[in-house]
């Protein structure tokens, strides 16, 4: 604090520095400043992914004691797509669930949470965030053990007829979006509080004495000005669900794998690295398209 | 305060990135590129064993594959004896879970013919195979392995993928069989019955291990796993395929079937005889069951690695645990099957019980229907893997 006593108040024009001119040492500074996470991202990012985009094209008659020869084999996209469109499809079809659940659920935890919570805001946060403090696979597991046939829940369920005798939750479709839906919450919920917080309640009290009711204070107004949450929410949370493969492991059967799981059987079990790459890039691009497309739609630039 | 930098905009840099990105794997693509050959050849790739010198050892292993002391978990009794008598100080990782992820693990050093950091790993018999046909893995001294020579059980002996028992030495061995869960579920005797029977629909894993699910299914079908031919494997492959299209079997496992069926979420499973041993310790419901058709023998098999400098050591405690005594103190931790003749009658001394069981000292009669899954070639194991996980859904 006694440094900052030295430095001039800022009383209209700033006394120094003297703009330099344009060209000099100034113009680096946005580099510079960005030199060491674009240096990160070179390494551990760029590099990988050529290398995967490379490996994509390998000659798919390779193998690894005879090595690859890259051939622009291309074919391996639509090999790729055909053997395993279920999966592809299903990866889409399960996050698209999970995120209309999450933010069913999600909005109105964050509302009450940045509106509502009073004192308790904090500790209301810490709650959504306390799970993340253990690791993914051990969430997963937990959720095993509550979904199991012989669990209270399954037991409940069966009892009240949700579901018949021979029931069950785990194993099956609706345990896998669960999953997801609990997993990725969190990413939804983070910068949904954020933008609400944001909120400045005069504006609702505003939109009251105009006589809007409540539907429509939230539509027009409310809604609105959460959209950068939201849709930030929903990028964060999509994203990772649909390339996740732990919840259709743990929670699901065969009949419930994404692609993720593909990916994991191409690169580890089958060894076939030409087709894991493909279907990773074809998993890219298609979440970059649905991402797009999405934004477009949405009308909002303020979370690119 | 705020001076005016240079604007930045998100869309000039995102534009500058993707550019630079697309100019650099085109650069790269036209340099030329792709994988060399994995395969190493005794003389192309040189360990040198400094044990001579170095009185170390790395062991790698997997899991609760190792006695430990009951009061004590972090001592290990057969091994720190090891150490006590030979002067060797071992350094004893678990770092083995999966065949698969260890070996993508270790690959990209084994390919380059670099160094792992590891003087002993256990694999089992088809990845041992895999390794040793790329050239990964040291030939021993068969001179200094005498005890393995004299001790290893007949039917491991000269075995496809090391016919002359120099390569890979089994630590444990195991069958793959059935198992269910007696709170659950009447009692099951085959294969079919496993893949049909109507009240154990739903409740039903296979391991996602091919050879010990296969292995099986060829064996009910009445063909043999150490010799089949391209249409008997996919004859068993369709009745696998069946069972998972009616929503028979429910999922696919490694490990992680052992809680299921202890909690009676399964109520039988193709699964490991170490394992369910295990299990029916806690629980005697938990029963394994050798089909006649016949079981899946497996071992999991101590190797040296190229460019480990530690051989003779590794030698020496290979040849260690080939002693009858040591073998039978650690089968009474483990439960798999001991591999080392003369054990059982060590073991007689420790634990009558343990010595009478067939799943850990196996009779004539087990053995006999007990097969060993057929070496595959690189080409043969790509097409079989593939189309076994595209039944099983990956």
């Amino acid at each position: 604090m006694t440094a900052l006593a030295h430095v001039p108040t800022p009383t209209g024009q700033p006394a120094a520095p003297p703009p330099l001119p344009r060209g000099g040492r100034r113009r680096l500074l946005p580099y510079l400043l960005l030199l060491p996470g674009a240096a990160w991202l070179l390494l551990f990012f760029a590099v990988p992914l050529f290398q995967l985009a490379a490996a994509s094209l390998y000659d798919p008659s390779g193998s690894l004691s005879t090595g690859y020869a890259l051939t622009w084999a291309f074919g391996n996209y639509p090999d790729a797509l055909q053997a395993y469109w279920p999966q592809f499809g299903r990866s889409f079809l399960y996050a698209g669930i999970a995120l209309v659940l999450a933010v069913l659920m999600g909005y109105p935890l964050a509302y009450a949470i940045a509106q509502k919570a009073g004192r308790w805001k904090s500790l209301l946060l810490v709650c959504v965030v306390a799970p993340m403090f253990t690791s993914f696979l051990v969430r997963t597991l937990a959720w095993k053990t509550i979904l199991s046939d012989n669990g209270w829940l399954v037991g409940l369920l069966r009892d009240v007829h949700l579901l018949g005798p021979d029931g069950r939750l785990l194993a099956t479709p609706v345990a896998v979006v669960l999953g997801l839906t609990y997993n990725f919450l969190p990413f939804l919920v983070l910068p949904l509080y954020a933008s609400l917080e944001r909120l400045d309640y005069r504006l609702l009290e505003a939109a009251g004495d105009l006589y809007a009711s409540p539907v429509q204070t939230f539509r027009r107004v409310t809604l609105p000005l959460s959209m950068p949450g939201l849709i930030a929410g929903t990028l964060l949370f999509f994203i990772p669900a649909t390339g996740d493969y732990i919840n259709a492991e743990l929670l699901g059967t065969p009949n419930e794998y994404m692609v993720g799981n593909v990916i994991d059987s191409a690169f580890l079990v089958r060894l076939d690295y030409p087709q894991g790459a493909a279907l990773s890039f074809l998993l890219m691009a298609a979440i970059l398209a649905v991402v797009f497309v999405y934004l477009r739609r949405a009308g909002t630039e303020e979370v690119l | 305060m705020r001076t005016p930098l240079r604007p930045l905009t998100r869309r000039g840099l995102l534009t500058g990135t993707l550019g630079s990105a697309a100019m650099l794997a085109t650069a790269g693509a036209l340099a030329g590129c792709g994988t060399k050959g994995a395969v190493q050849t005794e003389a192309g790739c040189v360990s040198e064993d400094l044990s001579g010198t170095e009185k170390k050892l790395a062991f790698s292993n997997w899991p609760q594959y190792m006695d430990v002391d009951e009061s004590d978990e972090s001592k290990r009794p057969s091994l720190d004896a090891f150490v006590a008598s030979s002067g060797i100080q071992v350094t004893y990782t678990e770092d083995i879970n999966d065949n698969n992820e260890f070996f993508g693990k270790v690959q990209n050093q084994l390919a380059a013919c670099q160094g792992t950091g590891r003087d002993i790993i256990v694999l089992t018999d088809w990845m041992a195979a895999r390794m040793i046909r790329l050239g990964w893995i040291q030939k021993l001294d068969p001179a200094k392995i005498p005890n393995v020579r004299s001790n290893l059980l007949p039917s491991l002996l000269n075995r496809s993928f090391d016919p002359d028992n120099r390569i890979a030495v089994p630590w444990q061995s195991g069958l793959a069989g059935l198992a269910y869960n007696g709170s659950v579920a009447k009692e099951i005797r085959t294969v079919d019955e496993l893949l049909t029977r109507p009240d154990l629909k739903g409740k039903v894993t296979a391991l996602s291990e091919m050879r010990d699910t296969m292995g099986l299914l060829m064996q009910s079908n009445g063909h043999d796993p150490a010799n089949f031919t391209a249409a008997q494997f996919d004859d068993a492959l369709n009745k696998l395929k069946r069972a998972v299209d009616s929503g028979q079997i429910r999922r696919f496992t490694g490990n992680d079937y052992a809680p299921d069926l202890a909690k009676g979420d399964i109520a039988a499973c193709v699964g490991w005889s170490g394992d369910v041993i295990q299990l029916s310790g806690e629980n005697d419901k938990i029963k394994f069951v050798a089909p006649d058709s016949g079981v899946m023998l497996f071992s999991d098999n101590m190797m040296v690695p190229n460019k480990a400098t530690h051989k003779a050591n590794a030698e020496e405690l290979i040849n260690y645990y080939y002693q009858p005594a040591v073998a039978a103190k650690l089968a009474a931790y483990v439960n798999y099957i001991c591999p080392v003749q003369g054990a059982k009658a060590e073991m007689e001394k420790i634990d009558p019980k343990l010595a009478a069981n067939p799943l850990i000292f196996p009779d004539e009669a087990l053995l006999s229907k007990s097969k060993v899954f057929m070496a595959l070639d690189e080409k043969q194991e790509k097409e079989y893997e593939g189309k076994f996980q595209q039944v099983i859904g990956a």
